[in-house]
């Protein structure tokens, strides 16, 4: 029973996920919107508890037990209080019941966010451009045809795209268009067909019940 | 009598042959009007589109630029409406004759994606007739996957060296069909963990993902009869929030040192970071994802790469489960037929010059 009635949501639910593709009814429209959005949400919610729950859980044994860096872990959790109490009882732009300003220093949940939270985050997303050149160096290493052909490639598409491209020959730039437009979406297309046939057959096995892995535990 | 000869120099020919008709296959509140371009087009400014509920008194509700021939109007269902289209320029407009009443209502199927329903029926019953042969015990051939056979060595690797093995699902919702495929071998890798008594650590970025994640793995310990060796703080949610959970992998990557890094499921630009961050710390890693843009980071950086379908295959192919190992070869015979379909229909497209391929649109 405990495996069987999630296995009947699942196929009752992938249906459900499936008529309104084909059925374009306001009444089954709405259903399907209730469903992805309302319920789906309730589930976040519990869910999201489960997962700060957890959070805290790791970061506390992790500290219980002084492992590897413990002392970022009280970083964490004090964090985590501090914007947790903000959040709550200061309201979003400061208009709860907690004081989020001393004077012209405010420090509601948008002013940590903006000026915290986001500009780690664009710290994170600017390292990108040194990983990238650390992965293009290795990825060009011409140690076989591939990589040769990748490497020759790569070359003509980044001069074909810049002003000197034109200037070495008028043909380049459009040559490097042309391997954007032909071989490179050719290859994609092919991965996006079997990506298409994937997702239809990994659907049906979950439907189905063929497929559990994702049932978890207990009989 | 001057005036009646100037509006006869300056008069517009109405648009013709207007016409208004409930949008087909909709979920209703919208009529679709069009008409023929009016014969003095090309001096215009545009159409005007008016709109009465009783014939009589028309009201304007749209206006296009010329050598526009149609219009989707936002209706109340079960209502009638009539429509004139008027041809406007600068100094004059010529109203065309009403229409007859016209009615929008929802529909129940929507006509132009039945041949999708219908091609995904046929690919559905070839995918369930594969599954029945493999059930009566049919030896199936499925073509060797270097990122799949890699994962026995991976993780005898990381119980050699006495390492824990990162798994991450990416940023994928639990919907998305990269992270159920991700989950389902996220099991298979967690059998063999308990089996070789091999750490395991897998931080999440979506709380439901978390959930069913640590679910999983706690079954596939029970499965291979470890229950006791399940870690419930070895699947844990790290955050919700795309580059501090890069920066969150990248770090466990660096304290830790996994013997062999999984990053299976749907990537967003954190690929490249935690791939490269991966590589710097010497471990095996096997990435899968059906996210396009990230492939060629994760070819780059990764030892193994699972592109697209190879995701789904994944599970099957590592359980060697007779039933799953149907499906693949459903799929393997999917591809063959569409891609017969494009070849002929091209070569048909190109020799006979017939709209063909419209067909594909």
């Amino acid at each position: 029973m405990k495996k069987k009635f999630p296995l009947f949501l699942v196929f009752a639910f992938g249906i459900l996920g499936i008529i309104p593709f084909i059925v374009p009814h306001p009444i089954v429209q709405n259903i399907d919107e209730s469903i992805r959005n309302d319920i789906l949400k309730i589930l976040v919610a519990f869910a999201l508890v489960l997962g700060l729950g957890s959070l805290l859980k790791v970061h506390m044994d992790k500290i219980k037990r002084k492992r590897e860096s413990w002392q970022y872990s009280w970083i964490l959790i004090i964090s985590f209080l501090v914007s947790s109490i903000i959040g709550l009882f200061g309201g979003v732009e400061g208009a709860g019941p907690l004081r989020t300003f001393i004077g012209s220093f405010h420090f509601d949940i948008q002013t940590l966010y903006e000026n915290i939270f986001m500009p780690l985050g664009a710290t994170m997303f600017a390292l990108l451009a040194f990983y990238m050149a650390s992965a293009s160096y290795r990825a060009f290493r011409a140690r076989s045809f591939e990589a040769t052909l990748l490497l020759i490639t790569a070359f003509i598409i980044m001069i074909g795209i810049i002003p000197l491209g034109e200037k070495i020959s008028p043909h380049l730039p459009s040559f490097a268009q042309w391997i954007m437009t032909v071989p490179n979406v050719a290859g994609q297309r092919g991965i996006l067909l079997g990506v298409a046939l994937g997702i239809i057959a990994t659907s049906l096995k979950i439907i189905l019940g063929i497929e559990r892995n994702w049932l978890g535990g207990g009989e | 009598m001057t005036l009646i000869l100037l509006a006869a120099i300056f008069a517009l020919a109405p648009p013709g042959q207007v016409r208004a008709y409930d949008t087909p296959s909709d979920g209703g509140e919208a009529i679709i009007i069009e008409w023929q371009l009016s014969q003095d087009d090309a001096a215009l400014t545009g159409y005007e589109i008016y709109r009465s509920e009783d014939g009589v008194d028309f009201q304007k509700v749209g206006f296009l630029g010329r050598g526009r021939t149609s219009y989707e109007d936002e209706t109340e269902d079960d209502k009638t409406y009539f429509y004139k289209v008027a041809a406007v320029s600068d100094t004059a407009r010529t109203l065309s004759e009403p229409t007859p009443q016209v009615m929008s209502s929802p529909q129940w199927l929507n006509r132009e994606k039945i041949n999708i329903f219908i091609a995904m029926f046929l690919f559905g019953g070839l995918i369930l007739y594969f599954i029945y042969h493999a059930r009566k015990g049919k030896e199936l051939f499925i073509r060797k996957i270097a990122g799949l056979q890699a994962v026995d060595d991976a993780v005898g690797r990381a119980t050699e060296m006495g390492k824990p093995i990162l798994y991450s699902l990416g940023l994928g919702f639990v919907e998305d069909i990269a992270t159920i495929a991700s989950l389902n071998i996220l099991s298979e890798v967690a059998k063999k963990c308990a089996k070789y008594d091999t750490q395991l650590i897998c931080p999440n970025n979506r709380p439901i993902v978390y959930t069913v994640a640590r679910e999983i793995v706690k079954e596939a310990y029970t499965e291979v009869g470890r229950p006791d060796a399940f870690d419930p703080d070895s699947v844990y949610f790290l955050t919700d929030s795309q580059f501090a959970y890069a920066a969150g992998v990248s770090g466990i990557m660096v304290r830790e040192k996994p013997a062999t890094n999984f990053f299976i499921g749907y990537f967003y630009a954190e690929s490249l970071i935690l791939a490269e961050t991966g590589a710097s710390t010497g471990a095996i890693q096997i990435a899968g994802t059906d996210a396009l843009a990230q492939l060629p980071f994760f070819i780059t950086a990764c030892d193994y790469t699972l592109i697209g379908e190879e995701l789904y295959a994944a599970s099957a192919y590592i359980s060697r489960e007779p039933l799953l190992l149907g499906a693949i070869k459903g799929e393997d015979w999917g591809k063959l037929i569409i891609g017969t379909v494009l070849i002929v229909a091209s070569i048909l497209g190109l020799l006979t010059k017939f709209p063909i391929l419209g067909l594909f649109r």
